[in-house]
């Protein structure tokens, strides 16, 4: 059944008039689908502005010796790269864009439980953007330390570290207060007969993450304010000259950015759990294993960040401890793989781009996934620390994962959030290029790294020249593919719109309202009588 | 196509606005945690330093900040207690007495600072950092913790103040009040993180 009746159309989120006009009804706007809205304009600007600053990287390292900048430049490139595309993007992407959009509507609720919070949530998202991205026009230059700010180097360099750090703990708030409203919402908002065990899998992907955010980002939060202190109060937390421990400093960091990595990835899994039923048209399988390996991983990826750490200087046991638990969060992500393929077994798969998306993220995800595996043994991973191999698996899961699920995501909700279709044959195309590029990026940097080529160097030896040459080429196949794949839509949403309500045949509950939703997403509040991917699930 | 967002009006649900605030609280004590940790790390690793230079804090002031605070703990829980039977004027009486407890904390704070300024016990100072790794980071531990309490003291009481005018306005009242719960359980963290920070500094033995 659908939800709304045909007969009158409610005007969508994007029309309607509130008291405000212009610009001002977008960021006064508390409507959750706005929010998101606002979040996606700004993080697809700084996520583009990333890619270019990875294209430079790879022209660089097209030959050995100096090509296009300085050994400086490349520092600082590689800095603000990894600072722009981690904080302004991948930790915060699905959950403030597609969270923020979906998970009222897909629980039946009207909006999340604190809008106004929400609303403030984005503004403390741009004032840290903004923050971050001052560091490399203020002060004695852009920061050179890498994303991790490791100590005692950036306590030592005379580049803009503070505005970075100061910057990235405004991001951090801004998760901290996303993650306070979703769990809120998940456990106060959930529309009648929708008992936990009938959310659809987006929502418990997120309720996972939601929880990580608010475990996790408190530590970076003190150990970046410490890091700000130490800059200007010489206070010696982490300056061995004073009698701290740098190597504190990096527990501290990675016992926030290693459940970071999970807060990038769960709503990435998620995504793709609700894309594979619906396009396998079967209710999905293991709903409950899916569901509690959410949170499983959750927990247990809390317990690994040492794994960051194994040739820093920790004890045996420490690393054998560390190794072990890393070995033990491969279970529930095997266990999500195992079930999306098992809702495939018997399926009727309709061959649409945001599965072919979903296909795309299963390789890249397994790849990135076992080459975890390699350096989350102690033994493979003393030879293979600090190696392009460690670039390699980090893109694999952060860009392969977290990127493709994007696109997954972007592609699958895309007409509900526009009441637009794009062209199907063209988003495919993209697909393949982006995704020959892909691989053709990364691969190679397997190799380079076992071959013993170490990261972050703007040069490296003659030898690594040959494979550096296919992974450039593979930047501009993969920058050719984004191009397609973002004229694509842009395109799509110049045009005019459709009566698509529900054009993938989904059945969770954002399927049963008109597209774009209205307002207040239901007229009438549903209520739930079965499981999420069950064919009739609400009540008459 | 007029059309007002009603659902944000006339959505009031005074069970999600506490679960917020506990989770809220839940993340300031992660963040005073990691603190703790450093703390930990540095005084198993400069047990005698530590013990020494807890010698240089006043354990009096100490002491009556301590009290000073579990006083407008209480106070503050009582206003709780009087708006929820109508009684306008205590609640302002004692949200008053509340944040004037706060700001003797703070005065107290600044003499104490104060004087371990006039002494040259402050980072980055000459004199600290001709004594031991210990020493430094006793006192560099010391200003970083009880600075990040004070803020929290000062944004607490930002919190309670603009209670208090709600309170006047009649936006909190007998019938929705929690907002004035939340500022009273966001004041009980604020003693809370003080209770552990006072022994920490001024108990060792």
């Amino acid at each position: 059944m659908s939800l709304d009746s045909k007969s009158h159309r409610l005007p969508s989120y994007l029309e309607y008039r509130g008291k405000y006009k212009g610009i001002l009804a977008w960021i006064l706007s508390t409507d959750h689908k706005r929010i998101g809205l606002l979040y996606f304009y700004c993080m697809s600007t700084f996520a583009l502005a990333g890619v270019v600053l990875g294209l430079l990287m790879k022209l660089e390292l097209i030959a050995p010796g100096q090509t296009i900048m300085t050994a400086q430049t490349y520092n600082g490139l590689f800095t603000i790269h990894g600072l722009t595309m981690i904080f302004l993007f991948v930790i915060p992407g699905l959950i403030a864009i597609f969270g923020n959009f979906m998970l009222p509507i897909m629980i039946g609720a009207r909006d999340v439980a604190f809008p106004k919070l929400n609303l403030f949530s984005w503004y403390l998202y741009l004032l840290g953007a903004l923050t971050v991205l001052s560091s490399q026009f203020m002060g004695d230059g852009p920061p050179d330390t890498g994303w991790t700010f490791y100590a005692p180097y950036s306590l030592q360099t005379h580049t803009n570290v503070l505005a970075a750090v100061t910057g990235a703990f405004i991001l951090g708030f801004s998760s901290i207060l996303t993650g306070v409203n979703f769990v809120v919402t998940i456990h106060q908002m959930r529309a009648p007969g929708m008992g936990f065990f009938r959310m659809p899998l987006f929502s418990w992907a997120l309720y996972g993450t939601a929880w990580i955010q608010l475990l996790a980002t408190p530590v970076i939060g003190i150990t970046f304010l410490m890091v700000v202190a130490e800059r200007v109060f010489h206070i010696g937390f982490f300056d061995p000259t004073l009698g701290g421990d740098p190597l504190l400093y990096q527990h501290l960091f990675w016992i926030y950015s290693h459940p970071a990595v999970y807060i990038m990835i769960l709503p990435a899994m998620g995504a793709i759990t609700e894309i594979i039923p619906t396009f396998a048209n079967r209710v999905v399988f293991g709903y409950k294993a899916i569901a509690l390996s959410s949170l499983a991983i959750a927990f247990v990826g809390y317990f690994v960040w040492g794994h960051h750490m194994f040739t820093a200087g920790m004890s045996d046991t420490a690393r054998w401890a560390f190794s072990l638990l890393t070995f033990l969060v491969a279970i529930p992500s095997a266990i999500k793989v195992f079930n999306w393929t098992a809702t495939l077994y018997k399926g009727s798969i309709d061959l649409q781009p945001p599965f072919w998306w979903a296909m795309g993220f299963i390789f890249v995800f397994m790849i990135g996934g076992l080459s975890g595996l390699v350096l989350g043994s102690i033994a493979t991973d003393v030879h293979l620390q600090d190696t392009a191999f460690v670039v390699a698996h980090f893109h694999y899961i952060v860009f392969g994962g977290t990127g493709f699920a994007f696109f997954a995501a972007l592609h699958y909700w895309y007409p509900k959030m526009f009441g637009k279709v794009y062209n199907r044959r063209r988003a495919n195309i993209g697909l393949l290029i982006f995704f020959i590029g892909f691989n053709c990026l990364y691969f190679p940097m397997f190799i380079l790294g076992m071959m013993g080529m170490p990261r972050r160097y703007f040069d490296y030896l003659p030898e690594f020249h040959a494979w550096n040459i296919v992974s450039t080429i593979g930047s501009w196949i993969l920058a050719t593919g984004l191009i397609i794949i973002i004229t694509n839509l842009l395109r799509a949403r110049k045009g005019t719109p459709e009566e698509i309500d529900n054009p993938w045949n989904g059945r969770t509950l954002e399927w049963q309202i008109q597209s774009p939703p209205p307002l207040e997403n239901f007229e009438e509040i549903p209520i739930i009588t079965a499981g999420p991917y069950e064919r009739h699930n609400t009540a008459e | 196509m007029e059309q007002t967002a009603s659902h944000i009006l006339e959505h009031r649900d005074d069970t999600a606005s506490k679960l917020g605030m506990w989770l809220f609280i839940f993340t300031e004590i992660l963040l005073f945690g990691g603190l703790f940790i450093v703390y930990s790390v540095y005084r198993y690793k400069y047990p005698v330093a530590f013990h020494l230079a807890n010698h240089e804090l006043d354990k009096t002031i100490g002491l009556i900040n301590t009290v000073i605070l579990l006083i407008s703990s209480m106070t503050v829980a009582m206003s709780v207690s009087s708006i929820q039977r109508g009684n306008k004027k205590l609640t302002i009486t004692l949200l008053s007495i509340t944040l004037l407890l706060a700001l003797i904390f703070l005065v107290n704070k600044y003499f104490e600072w104060g004087a371990k300024f006039h002494h040259g016990l402050y980072p980055g100072s000459g004199i600290l950092h001709d004594l031991s790794h210990g020493d430094i980071l006793f006192f560099g531990l010391y200003f970083f913790m009880t600075g990040l309490h004070a803020l929290h003291i000062i944004i607490g009481m930002t919190f309670l103040a603009v209670i208090l005018v709600k309170v006047k306005n009649k936006r909190i009242n007998s019938g929705d009040y929690v907002l004035l719960e939340n500022g009273g359980l966001y004041w009980h963290l604020v003693d809370l993180i003080w209770i552990f920070l006072f022994p920490l500094f001024y108990l060792i033995h």
